[in-house]
C-alpha cells in the first residue's frame, strides 16, 4: 500500500513537473522588458496549442533554478539573432507531418518562399535589418491569420508593411521610396479594404506577395493585376497595346493606372484634362480621338441610365408599378460595366456594342416609365371623374331623403 | 311601353311566385331609432358592403391568380401591369380588406359603448366577434398570396408564434403550413383557407348575424330609453325603408369613393418576390390590425419567471379574446343590470391599448 502511494506520489510530480513552464513563472513577476514577452505569450497561438518558451528558446522549463533552467547544457538559446529567426520558425513550419498535427491545411512552404524574397535574401547575406518572420507576424503574441488583431490580418496588413515601408530612416539605406503606403490610402483597393471592409480587396501581399515578397517585374505587371482582373487581362494581352508596351519597356496596366494610388478609373482618363491617353498619344491622333469617342459613349450611357432610373424611380414612387423596368435597368448597367471593361481591348468597337445595346434598355425603360406616368395621370383623371360621380349621386340621394322627409303641407 | 294592365299582371305574378307585397310590408315597418347616436348604426352595414366588394374583387382577381410558389409572384405583377384595371381591382381588394377590417373594429366598439350587446343580443355580439376572427383569418391567409418578401416572412413569424403554444402548437403550425416550412404547400393552404373556407364560413356566419339583427331589431342605447322614459316622449324614428336604406345607400357612396381614391393614388405595393433562402429583412412586421400583438410580444423580455414569454403573451390574448367575447354575460350583474361604467371603462382600456401599441409597433 505505501509502496503504491509512492508511486502515485511520484507520478503526481513527474507530471506537475513535466506541465510547469517556470520560464512564464518567473518572467512574469519580473518587470520591464523582461515580463514583456510573458504578459504576451498568454495570447499567443503557439501557447494554445502547448508549445512553451523553451520550444524557441530552448533550456530547461522544468526547473526554477535559472541557472539551469537557462544553462546553455540544457539547450539554452536565449534572444535569437534576426537573421537566425526565419530558420528557427521553419524548424518547424516547413515540417508538413508535424505541422499537420495542428492544421492539417497549413501551408509549409513559407521559408522555401522567404528565402527567395528581397527580404530572406537580404537576411542571408546578414543584413538583420531586414524584414523576418517576428516583423510581419509580431513576436510572443503571433496570432492567426485569420483573427482581426494579429498585424497579418487582412485589413491590417498595409500598416504592418508600412511600419517599415513608410519609414523614410529605415529605407534610406536601400534607396526606395516611401510613400507607397500614403499611395495605397488614396486607392480604390483601400477604399475596399478600410472602408467597405471587403478583406479580398488587394492590398501590399495581393501583388508583391508575402513569404516571397518581390516587387513585380515590368513582365509580370499584366499578371499579377490579371490575377483578380481575369478578364481585363484578356482584353489587354489582345489588344494593339501590349506588343507596343512591351517593346517600350513600359508594365502594362501600370502606365495608366498607377501602381499603389490606383484611382477609382472613369471616362475621364479616356479624354480631356485627365486623359491618361494623352500621355502617349497626340490630341490629334487616331488614337486619342479613340479614347474620346470612348469617353462620349460610356458618358452616354451613364447620362441616359440616370435618366430613365430617375423616370422608374418617380413612377415607382407615384405608387406605379414598373419593377420589371426596373429588372431590365441592371441590364443596361451590366452593358455600362461590359463597355468600361471593353476599353481595355483599345478597339473603339468593342466598346460601342456594349453602349448601344443598354442605349437600347435605357430607351425603352424610360418609355415604361413616362408610359406609367401617363397612366398614373389617366388614373388620376378616372378618379377625379368617379368621385364627381360620387358627390353627384350622393347629393341626389341626400335631395331624395330630404323630399321623403318633407314635412306634409309644410313650406 | 307596356300598357298599365299588363303591368299589374306582371306584378302580381312576381309577387304571387315571390311575396313581394310581404316583403314591402315588412320594410315599410321596419324603423330605425334616432337619436345622437345613429350614425353608429352605419358601420355595420359599410363593412358588410366592403366585404360584398371584397367578394366581387377577389373572384375578378381569381380569374389571374396563380397559387404557386413559382407563378403567384408572376401572376399578381402581370394582374398589376398587364390586366386591363387589374391593378384597380387588385388595389381595391386590399384596401377593401383593410377598411373592412377597420370598420369592423369600429362597428364592435359602437356596440361596445352604446351598450348594444346587452340581453337578447349576446348571441349577435357573439356571431359579430365570431365574424371578426374571420375577417382577420382572411387578412392573414391572403397576405401571404403575392408571394412576396414581407408577406412570406410575417407568415413565418405568425405560424411560428402558433407554434410556440404548447401541445396543440407545433400540430397547428404544421397542419397551417402543410409541413414544417413556410413553403408551396402553405400557399396553397392558405389560398384555399381564402377562398374557400372562410368565405363560406363568413358567409354563414354572417347570415346567422344579420337574422339576428332583423330578430332583435336595432339596439337603442339605454341613456337614451331612460331619457325617453323620464321625458315620456317616444324614440323618433325613422322607416328603414327608404329613409335609412338612402342614408345607409350613401355611406357606401363614400365608402367607395375612400376606396376608389386610395386605390388610385395609393396602388397596393407588389414588393420584391420571397426567397426562402434569403435572410429575413431588417422590418418585417405584420399588418396594422396585428401590430398591437406584435408589439406586445416584442416588449416581453424571452423569459418571464419559468415561463416563455412568447407563450406568456399568447396565454395573455387568448385570455383577452375569450374574456371579450363573454362581454354580453359579465356585463350584467345579478339583477340584469348593465354595468355601463364597468364595460365603457373595459372599452376605453381595450381601444387605448389596441391605438398605443398598433402605433407603436408602426412607428418603433
Amino acid at each position: 500500500m505505501r509502496r503504491a502511494l509512492a508511486v502515485a506520489a511520484a507520478a503526481g510530480w513527474l507530471l506537475e513537473a513535466a506541465a510547469r513552464d517556470t520560464c512564464l513563472e518567473c518572467h512574469a513577476v519580473l518587470e520591464g522588458a523582461l515580463q514583456r514577452p510573458a504578459v504576451l505569450y498568454k495570447a499567443d497561438v503557439h501557447a494554445r496549442h502547448g508549445f512553451g518558451c523553451a520550444a524557441c528558446h530552448g533550456g530547461d522549463p522544468s526547473t526554477d533554478d535559472p541557472k539551469l533552467s537557462m544553462s546553455p547544457a540544457r539547450g539554452f538559446r536565449g534572444k535569437i539573432a534576426r537573421t537566425a529567426i526565419a530558420k528557427l520558425c521553419a524548424h518547424c513550419h516547413s515540417d508538413a507531418s508535424l505541422m499537420h498535427k495542428y492544421n492539417p491545411r497549413q501551408r509549409v512552404d513559407q521559408y522555401a518562399q522567404y528565402v527567395t524574397s528581397v527580404h530572406g535574401q537580404r537576411i542571408a547575406q546578414g543584413d538583420a535589418a531586414a524584414a523576418t518572420c517576428t516583423d510581419c507576424h509580431s513576436v510572443h503574441d503571433i496570432r492567426n491569420v485569420k483573427d482581426s488583431r494579429a498585424p497579418v490580418h487582412p485589413l491590417r496588413l498595409p500598416e504592418t508593411c508600412a511600419h517599415c515601408h513608410a519609414d523614410a530612416q529605415r529605407m534610406a539605406r536601400y534607396g526606395i521610396p516611401t510613400d507607397q503606403f500614403a499611395k495605397y490610402r488614396r486607392s480604390v483597393h483601400w477604399e475596399a479594404l478600410a472602408e467597405r471592409g471587403d478583406l479580398s480587396a488587394p492590398s501590399c501581399a495581393s501583388c508583391h506577395g508575402n513569404h516571397g515578397a518581390t516587387p513585380p517585374g515590368v513582365a509580370s505587371v499584366t499578371a499579377v493585376c490579371g490575377t483578380c482582373h481575369v478578364l481585363l487581362e484578356e482584353l489587354f494581352n489582345k489588344s494593339p497595346h501590349q506588343p507596343v508596351f512591351a517593346s517600350m519597356g513600359m508594365a502594362g496596366c501600370i502606365v495608366c493606372h498607377g501602381n499603389h494610388e490606383v484611382m477609382r478609373p472613369s471616362p475621364a482618363m479616356l479624354a480631356g484634362e485627365k486623359s491618361v491617353c494623352a500621355q502617349c498619344h497626340d490630341p490629334d491622333s487616331s488614337g486619342a480621338k479613340a479614347g474620346a469617342e470612348m469617353a462620349r459613349l460610356i458618358n452616354q450611357l451613364r447620362a441616359s441610365l440616370e435618366r430613365s432610373s430617375a423616370m422608374l424611380e418617380r413612377a415607382a414612387r407615384s405608387g406605379m408599378e414598373v419593377s420589371e423596368a426596373q429588372i431590365r435597368q441592371q441590364e443596361a448597367q451590366e452593358a455600362l460595366v461590359k463597355a468600361r471593361v471593353a476599353v481595355h481591348a483599345f478597339r473603339l468597337e468593342a466598346v460601342r456594342e456594349p453602349v448601344e445595346a443598354g442605349l437600347k434598355i435605357t430607351a425603352e425603360s424610360y418609355r415604361a416609365g413616362v408610359a406609367a406616368l401617363e397612366e398614373r395621370n389617366r388614373r388620376r383623371i378616372g378618379l377625379a371623374v368617379s368621385l364627381v360621380t360620387i358627390l353627384v349621386t350622393m347629393t341626389g340621394l341626400w335631395m331624395a331623403i330630404r323630399a321623403i322627409e318633407k314635412p306634409v303641407g309644410g313650406s | 311601353m307596356l300598357s298599365v294592365e299588363t303591368r299589374q299582371r306582371a306584378a302580381s305574378w312576381l309577387d304571387e311566385r315571390l311575396g313581394l307585397t310581404a316583403i314591402g310590408e315588412f320594410l315599410r315597418h321596419k324603423a330605425v331609432p334616432v337619436h345622437s347616436a345613429t350614425i353608429w348604426y352605419y358601420f355595420g352595414g359599410i363593412t358588410l358592403f366592403l366585404f360584398v366588394i371584397q367578394v366581387l374583387t377577389g373572384i375578378l382577381l381569381l380569374l389571374y391568380y396563380r397559387p404557386t410558389p413559382t407563378e403567384a409572384f408572376e401572376s399578381v405583377q402581370f394582374i398589376m401591369t398587364r390586366v386591363e384595371f387589374g391593378w384597380l381591382v387588385r388595389s381595391i381588394h386590399s384596401w377593401a380588406a383593410n377598411l373592412m377590417i377597420l370598420t369592423a373594429f369600429i362597428h364592435m366598439f359602437s356596440v361596445v359603448f352604446l351598450h348594444a350587446y346587452r340581453r337578447p343580443r349576446e348571441l349577435t355580439w357573439l356571431s359579430g366577434i365570431v365574424l371578426l376572427g374571420l375577417a382577420l383569418a382572411f387578412g392573414f391567409s391572403g397576405y401571404l398570396l403575392p408571394w412576396n418578401t414581407v408577406a412570406y416572412f410575417a407568415t413565418k413569424v405568425g405560424t411560428d408564434i402558433a407554434a410556440s403554444l404548447p401541445g396543440i402548437g407545433p400540430p397547428l403550425a404544421r397542419f397551417l403550413r402543410g409541413g414544417d416550412e413556410v413553403g408551396g404547400a402553405t400557399l396553397t393552404r392558405f389560398f384555399g383557407f381564402h377562398v374557400a373556407v372562410l368565405p363560406g364560413l363568413t358567409t354563414l356566419v354572417l347570415l346567422v348575424h344579420l337574422a339576428l339583427v332583423q330578430k332583435h331589431g336595432i339596439s337603442v342605447p339605454p341613456k337614451v330609453e331612460q331619457e325617453s322614459r323620464r321625458r315620456g316622449v317616444p324614440i323618433p324614428q325613422m322607416p328603414f325603408f327608404p329613409n335609412f336604406f338612402l342614408r345607409e345607400l350613401m355611406a357606401w357612396y363614400g365608402a367607395l369613393g375612400v376606396l376608389g381614391s386610395l386605390a388610385a393614388i395609393f396602388p397596393w405595393e407588389l414588393g420584391v418576390k420571397a426567397d426562402p433562402f434569403a435572410p429575413a429583412p431588417a422590418g418585417i412586421r405584420p399588418e396594422w390590425y396585428f401590430l398591437a400583438e406584435f408589439y406586445t410580444l416584442k416588449l416581453l423580455p424571452s423569459h418571464v419567471w419559468i415561463f416563455e414569454g412568447e407563450l406568456l403573451a399568447l396565454i395573455g390574448f387568448t385570455l383577452l379574446a375569450v374574456f371579450w367575447a363573454l362581454l354580453p354575460f359579465w356585463a350584467t350583474n345579478r339583477q340584469g343590470e348593465i354595468r355601463t361604467r364597468l364595460v365603457t371603462g373595459a372599452g376605453v382600456a381595450l381601444l387605448a391599448y389596441l391605438s398605443t401599441f398598433s402605433a407603436l409597433g408602426y412607428w418603433r
